[in-house]
């Protein structure tokens, strides 16, 4: 009898080190968890975009936390004219704007001038635009590799971080159904 | 030979320790310059990752040592401008992670590891039966013994293999 336990520990143990590499090497190692989550948006103050053009006056503003939450949730998307995969999620921003849903930029580290060039040529979603041209707001979000976008509740609570371009799946499957659910 | 030894030596020396911390970031106050460079070398680049604020060259690097200089001056403590980075980045930024229930198995994974690897030992060792010491031969063996011996002895032929 004791023996036959004996020849079930290799089988425990294999079951253990596969449970951790399971969950341990799906995990992708560059993506952290925002320490910001389930907390309200940072205390940042950013000026709008120089020569930005804007057909409302709204969009001469800049952006700070007072803009966000004011019961309204808010898509907050850090981009750059440099940043090569914001081209690619730069449509589905685009169409998530189009869809009524308020999408701020903070456009991290650039040259205003490439920035707006940048979105004469991509078309402009963004309803305001903070100008982070140090870097330091962006460290305030916890920001360390372009794009990132948050959503912001009606509260001003950032509910949801993703790091890297949205893609369509994640269209999909994380921020259509989050947003759904904080409007319902 | 020595001239390559001189040359390994000097390669050596080049390597490691020097930081990317370039002298314009570089605070006034060697004490707190000092700080510092003791704080970066602790808080992660997290665009490399595996390297810290001091040793990386990236601009996320720089921005984050310049906000350790910015909060030193402000005359904040090592604990609160470390503070300061894990409440924007999270626990992940410091390079030695403190306990806290989500590294509970990585502090105690060695300890664990090696109290199973003990107690298997332990269990091993005593499980081995106990060998009882030899009987001795009878009288009838000895003499079967004997009588072999000498038979070898006799045709001259080694036994040994």
């Amino acid at each position: 009898m004791k023996k036959h336990l004996l020849y079930v520990v290799p089988v425990i143990v294999f079951v253990a080190i596969a449970a951790f590499l399971a969950v341990g090497l799906t995990r992708d190692p560059q993506k952290l968890p925002s320490a910001l989550l389930d907390k309200p948006v940072p205390a940042f103050s950013l000026p709008p975009l120089a020569g930005r053009a804007g057909d409302a006056p709204v969009d001469t503003l800049g952006l700070s936390d007072e803009d966000l939450g004011k019961g309204e949730v808010t898509l907050v998307n850090v981009f750059a004219s440099w940043c090569v995969p914001c081209r690619v999620e730069h449509p589905l921003i685009t169409e998530l704007a189009e869809e009524g849903v308020t999408v701020h930029g903070i456009n991290y580290k650039d040259a205003p001038a490439d920035a707006v060039g940048w979105l004469e040529r991509l078309g402009d979603p963004y309803a305001r635009i903070g100008a982070d041209e140090n870097g330091r707001a962006g460290i305030e979000w916890g920001v360390y590799g372009v794009p990132e976008t948050f959503i912001v509740d009606q509260k001003g609570t950032i509910v949801f971080k993703q790091v890297g371009p949205i893609q369509e799946r994640d269209l999909e499957e994380t921020i259509r159904p989050i947003l759904e659910h904080l409007r319902s | 030979m020595i001239r390559v030894l001189v040359l390994i030596g000097a390669l050596l020396a080049c390597t490691g320790a020097w930081a990317a911390v370039s002298p314009d970031e570089m605070l006034k106050d060697p004490a707190l310059e000092e700080r510092a460079r003791a704080l970066g070398q602790e808080l992660r680049c997290l665009v490399c990752q595996n390297q810290s604020i001091d040793d990386s060259d990236a601009d996320l690097a720089r921005d984050l040592r310049h906000v350790v200089r910015e909060r030193l001056l402000d005359g904040a403590t090592d604990e609160e401008v470390k503070d300061y980075l894990v409440d924007r980045y999270g626990a992940f930024v410091l390079l030695r992670p403190p306990v806290q229930p989500s590294t509970w198995m990585l502090w105690a994974g060695p300890a664990i590891i090696f109290l199973l690897g003990a107690t298997a030992v332990h269990f091993y060792v005593r499980r081995r039966p106990t060998r009882e010491p030899a009987a001795p031969l009878s009288e009838d063996e000895r003499a079967r013994l004997e009588a072999f011996v000498q038979r070898r002895g006799d045709t001259g032929t080694a036994a040994e293999h």
